[in-house]
This record gives C-alpha cells, sequence and structure tokens, in this order.
C-alpha cells in the first residue's frame, strides 16, 4: 500500500469498477428477479416477503409518483439493513462498520444490562440522593428537568469492549471485535448540581448508584474524580433516552467504563469507602498474572480501530479512504495513525473536527492498494502522549486472563483477492 | 430540619424578590444557595430502597440462616442454574477454584475470588433468583450465604449466619486486590 497521490479523485475514476452483484446500485429489476426466481418455494417466499413490499413500495421513477406523507415518527429507508449483533441475554454490538461520523444513532447504541431492560413510567421514577449528606432529596423526572441543563457528546465504551480478541482472533468484523462502543450527545443536569443542591458532608468521599432494573445494579464512585464532568442524563441525541440506554434517567461518567453509567437511576448514597459491591468486587476487576486483580480500573485508555475496510469487507485495487474511529477516556484523540504494512511504519491520519475530548473521533486516511497482501492497523495518540499499545506489550504486561480493558491495536489482514480478516500480529 | 427549614425561607425569599424584579440573571440564578426542587425522603421512602450492604455489615437486616436451612433453599431455587454443588453450572461457578488466580486457567468463584462475604448478601438479596429477583426472605438470603461459604470451606457446617457474625467472615482473596496502576503499558 501507499499514500495517496495528491488527487486521488481523478486517480479513482481510472479504476474499472468491477462489475460484482454487490457494486451493482439496487434496481427494482434486481430485486425483481430475485422475487420471481423463488415463486413456488413457500418458505423461501416467506422469507422475502419484506423484500417483496419494499420492492412494491419502489417506483420505477420517483420523479414521477407523489411520494409518501409525512410521518409521526421517521423511519429509515427500507433499504438500510444495518444492525446491532444481540451477543446474549446480556448485550448487543453497535455495527461500526456500517455507521458515517461519530454519532451513533440511539437504536445502534449498544447494549450492556445484567438483567434485562426493565418498563419505567417515567411519571412515577425518583432519583433518591441520601447518606452523608445535608439534605436527602427524592427527585421527580420532572424535578431533575428543572436544573440547568448542559450536553456533552461522549462515547460510552463497555470495558469487556474486545475482551474475546485477548487469546485470539475471534470477531469476524468491526461490530465483533469492537462493538461495545458508541457515542451519542447526552443532556441532563450536572451531577454536581444535584450533590451541591443536596450538600455533601466533607467525610463523604465515595458515591453509590443504583439502577431500578432486576438486577438492582450498583457501582461505587469516588466523589472526587466524577463531580467535575458527572451528568445525570435523560436525553440522547436528541430525543429521551431509549429504555436499553436507561430511560428515563442515566449516569453518565466520561470516558470511564460503561458499567458506571449505570442506567435507569433510582438511587445515589454518599459514604466514606466503596460499597464494594458485586460489580466491583467479583466482576469488572482485572486478574493480572500473579493472581492479584486491579479494581476501580475505571477509564477506558486510548483506544481505536479501523471500520471501513475491516473483517468481513472486500476492497479493490486502487484507491482506499481508510476510515477509523480512535477515542480516550483520558481526554482528547492528539493523533491518530496508520499503518498499512503491519505496523512497521506509521502515517498521520486526518483528524475530523471537531475533536472533542472522551468523544469518538472519525479519522481518514487516504491511501492506494496494489493488490499484494496486507495488514492494516491503526493507533491512537491521546492528549496525555499515551500511545495505544500493541497485543503483545499490553499482553506481557497484564497476561491473557484480565478480560477487561484491552485497548490493543487492531490488526486488519487483506489477502490478494481483497477479503479483510481479523488478525493478530 | 431546623436549618432545612431556615434553607427553603431564605430560598423563597430570594426567589420572591428575583421574581418581583422578573426574571432573576444566570449570574443571579446561579448564586441561589438551593433551587428547592424535589422533597425530603420519609423513613418509609427510605426503606423500601436502602437496601445496600457494606463490608462493615452496614445495612445488614435482622433474621439468621443456617447451611442446612441454605442447602434446602439453593436446591430450591439456586441449583438449577449454578448446579447441584454450585459447581456445575451452567450459569456462574460459584463453588471450588481456590489456588487457581494464578494458573493459566483461573477459576474465579466466591471461594476463590470474592473479597468480601457481605457482597454476596447483598448482591443475593438484591439480584437472585435471577428469574425472581427480590423474592427470597432475608432469613433465605442468610441461610443461602452461609451455605455457599460452607462449600467453599470458608464457615463450618454449625455456623448461624446474622447481622454479626456475617461481617467478621474472612474471606480467602480478601487481600488479592491491588488499585489501578494504569497507564501501565509504554510503547
Amino acid at each position: 500500500m501507499h499514500p495517496a497521490p495528491e488527487n486521488p479523485i481523478s486517480e479513482t475514476r481510472e479504476e474499472p469498477l468491477a462489475d460484482t452483484p454487490a457494486s451493482r446500485p439496487l434496481s427494482r429489476r434486481a430485486l425483481l428477479c430475485q422475487a420471481v426466481t423463488t415463486l413456488g418455494l413457500t418458505a423461501a417466499q416467506a422469507i422475502l416477503s419484506p423484500l417483496r413490499a419494499e420492492e412494491s413500495s419502489v417506483p420505477t421513477d420517483p420523479t414521477r409518483v407523489p411520494g409518501t406523507p409525512p410521518t409521526l415518527y421517521g423511519q429509515r429507508s427500507p433499504f438500510e439493513k444495518s444492525e446491532r449483533v444481540v451477543k446474549s441475554w446480556w448485550g448487543s454490538l453497535t455495527p461500526l462498520q456500517d455507521l458515517d461520523g461519530v454519532v451513533t444513532p440511539a437504536s445502534l447504541h449498544f447494549e450492556r444490562h445484567h438483567n434485562g431492560v426493565p418498563s419505567i413510567d417515567p411519571s412515577h421514577h425518583k432519583l433518591l440522593v441520601h447518606g452523608l449528606v445535608d439534605r436527602p432529596l427524592i427527585l421527580s423526572m420532572d424535578d431533575l428537568k428543572r436544573f440547568p441543563s448542559v450536553s456533552r457528546l461522549v462515547f460510552i465504551e463497555c470495558s469487556g469492549n474486545s475482551g474475546s480478541e485477548w487469546r485470539a482472533p475471534t470477531g469476524q468484523t468491526a461490530q465483533q471485535t469492537h462493538g461495545l462502543t458508541s457515542t451519542s450527545e447526552w443532556t441532563g443536569v450536572r451531577l454536581a448540581t444535584v450533590l451541591k443542591e443536596v450538600g455533601l458532608k466533607p467525610e463523604a468521599t465515595w458515591m453509590l448508584a443504583e439502577g431500578s432494573d432486576a438486577a438492582v445494579m450498583t457501582r461505587s464512585l469516588p466523589v472526587a474524580d466524577i463531580m467535575e464532568e458527572g451528568l445525570l442524563c435523560y436525553a440522547q441525541n436528541g430525543e429521551a433516552l431509549r429504555p436499553e440506554q436507561g430511560y428515563p434517567l442515566r449516569l453518565v461518567i466520561p470516558g470511564w467504563e460503561g458499567n458506571t453509567c449505570i442506567k435507569w437511576l433510582r438511587r445515589l448514597k454518599l459514604g466514606t469507602a466503596p460499597f464494594m459491591t458485586r460489580e466491583e468486587t467479583s466482576r469488572y476487576t482485572d486478574l493480572m498474572p500473579d493472581g492479584s486483580a486491579r479494581q476501580f480500573t475505571m477509564v477506558m485508555e486510548a483506544k481505536s480501530v479501523i471500520t471501513t475496510p475491516s473483517g468481513g469487507q472486500k476492497v479493490r485495487p486502487g484507491f482506499i479512504e481508510v476510515r477509523g474511529l480512535a477515542w480516550s477516556g483520558r481526554g482528547s484523540v492528539m493523533k491518530a495513525e496508520v499503518s498499512t504494512d503491519g505496523g512497521r511504519s506509521w502515517e498521520e491520519a486526518q483528524l475530523q473536527e471537531p475533536v472533542l475530548p472522551k468523544c469518538h473521533t472519525r479519522f481518514r486516511f487516504s491511501c492506494r492498494w496494489d493488490g499484494e497482501e496486507t495488514i492494516l492497523q491503526s493507533r491512537c495518540i491521546d492528549e496525555t502522549g499515551y500511545v495505544q499499545p500493541a497485543r503483545t506489550a499490553l499482553i506481557a504486561v497484564r497476561g491473557m486472563n484480565s478480560d477487561y480493558h484491552n485497548n490493543a491495536i487492531q490488526s486488519w489482514k487483506i489477502s490478494r483477492e481483497g477479503h479483510v480478516t481479523n488478525v493478530q500480529v | 430540619m431546623f436549618r432545612f427549614n431556615l434553607v427553603a425561607a431564605v430560598l423563597v425569599i430570594t426567589l420572591g424578590i428575583g421574581w418581583q424584579k422578573g426574571l432573576a440573571t444566570a449570574a443571579e440564578a446561579h448564586s441561589i444557595t438551593g433551587y428547592g426542587f424535589g422533597h425530603a425522603p420519609s423513613d418509609r421512602e427510605l426503606q423500601g430502597w436502602d437496601i445496600d450492604v457494606r463490608p462493615t455489615g452496614t445495612g445488614l437486616p435482622a433474621g439468621q440462616g443456617t447451611v442446612s436451612q441454605g442447602a434446602t433453599v439453593f436446591a430450591g431455587k439456586c441449583a438449577s442454574c449454578h448446579g447441584a454443588t454450585g459447581r456445575e453450572g451452567p450459569m456462574d461457578r460459584l463453588v471450588g477454584g481456590q489456588g487457581t488466580l494464578a494458573s493459566r486457567q483461573p477459576i474465579k468463584t466466591i471461594g476463590s475470588y470474592w473479597p468480601y462475604a457481605t457482597t454476596l448478601y447483598d448482591y443475593i438479596r438484591r439480584a437472585m433468583p435471577f428469574n425472581a429477583p427480590q423474592s427470597l426472605t432475608n432469613d433465605e438470603v442468610y441461610a443461602v450465604v452461609a451455605w455457599l461459604l460452607y462449600q467453599n470451606d470458608i464457615i463450618s457446617t454449625g455456623t448461624v449466619l446474622d447481622a454479626e457474625t456475617l461481617p467478621a467472615v474472612h474471606m480467602p482473596n480478601r487481600n488479592g486486590f491491588v488499585p489501578d496502576p494504569r497507564p501501565d503499558v509504554s510503547r
């Protein structure tokens, strides 16, 4: 691979595009052919019925038929099929390879819950703030929305993101390797505003946050570290939180592991020490090779992944815009670098402005693929100067049993045929 | 309570003055010592939610349970997910694994990994059984905690667990945890 010439667009146009079915525009005829060839096969017909429904609603020339009327709540085009991958009862993964920009649609934000998504009527939902405070309070959702509000774009990443990649490459796509991270614009009231309202006692150094799901999920958080940036959020990307993201109220701690961002938040209790809940002792602790375990490993360190081209995709020789996401729980992305030779050399990628702290940052890198087998990588360097490590460097320190916080460099191999697969180097 | 009323009174007066002048400016609003939203919880409101149990034992309710009572509870309400002896699954293994944490195949269980016995009470009471959380009585939770600790060779068969004895149980991996040293990987 080589960096692209000055004017990559004109170069691209000289490359003949392979006439593969995937590269053809989705036409009425193509869809019709598929439907016709399966006529008479009852089972197949049933499977294809959604396709046929789309087909029937698409005119051959949309300029000659009046369009559909306005609707109460918008839907995406029936031709768009990008979906989360449901991992198990406990969660689902964001299709990073299908998304552009940095904002994750709320409907595609990854999920991680500990006993399902509760159904909550917001008119009955309450937040109790008590413990070592001067004035314990119960706040309704209406109360919370009356406080001064703030909006902020931040990523939330599960500490288990890429956890299945410690020992060997397992995920086939960027969604499967890195899909437990998403970015939203979160809106709510600053945690500090509410804690100031109740009046913290001087000895209140830890805060228990508790959800009203069937796991009554709890985490203890050190007050000094969350006062500045913690948010009590009721909105995501401009509308109310999705149920699976904590409707009607979620704690968001920018840059910290997702499980600290307690969903369906019902209670904050101030104390003098960690409450040592199950989720900060037997879970979300990082086992080291000597048998000790790191506890309260909150920050999600700098990480990145190339989303185009990525696992499961196919590339063609010629111009490629390598695209990806970089982020750091310690602040802003200072630099994203791309290697087209398996990590031997690195070149700086272009960052999409605005570059926001603790937020997914889109990077792009123009190059040409000459058809030879190669390995693509990216690495994030954040404002602290921290460089996203190679997998071998990470394992040398932490071994392979720590489960969480795998922020190793991801490698995508491009075969001579242009197939992209997940590999480790 | 007197202090709260005083604050509320000051707030009412402050807001009242502000209102007479029209809307207060942002700077004025910021200087307001309290917004006055919400209400103070009653003891009854606190009771239903204030369920956390700390390593000191704070929060443990009255009641007690024995190993043999726990065996019955576990067989009836837990074994279908965790196995007859707490080792078989299909869900989390709860028993055994002591001495494996530094091996290539660590087995993290209550006995090998959990640092505090009180966490068991807190977690089981709030979240178990998975299909019917918060359905166990306080005595049943004490009992099933006793059975799990006995299965892990941490307490003897005759131990009765209650709010006094549970926090005194020493877990084998009590000192197994260290603070976060990151950043720990250099380039």
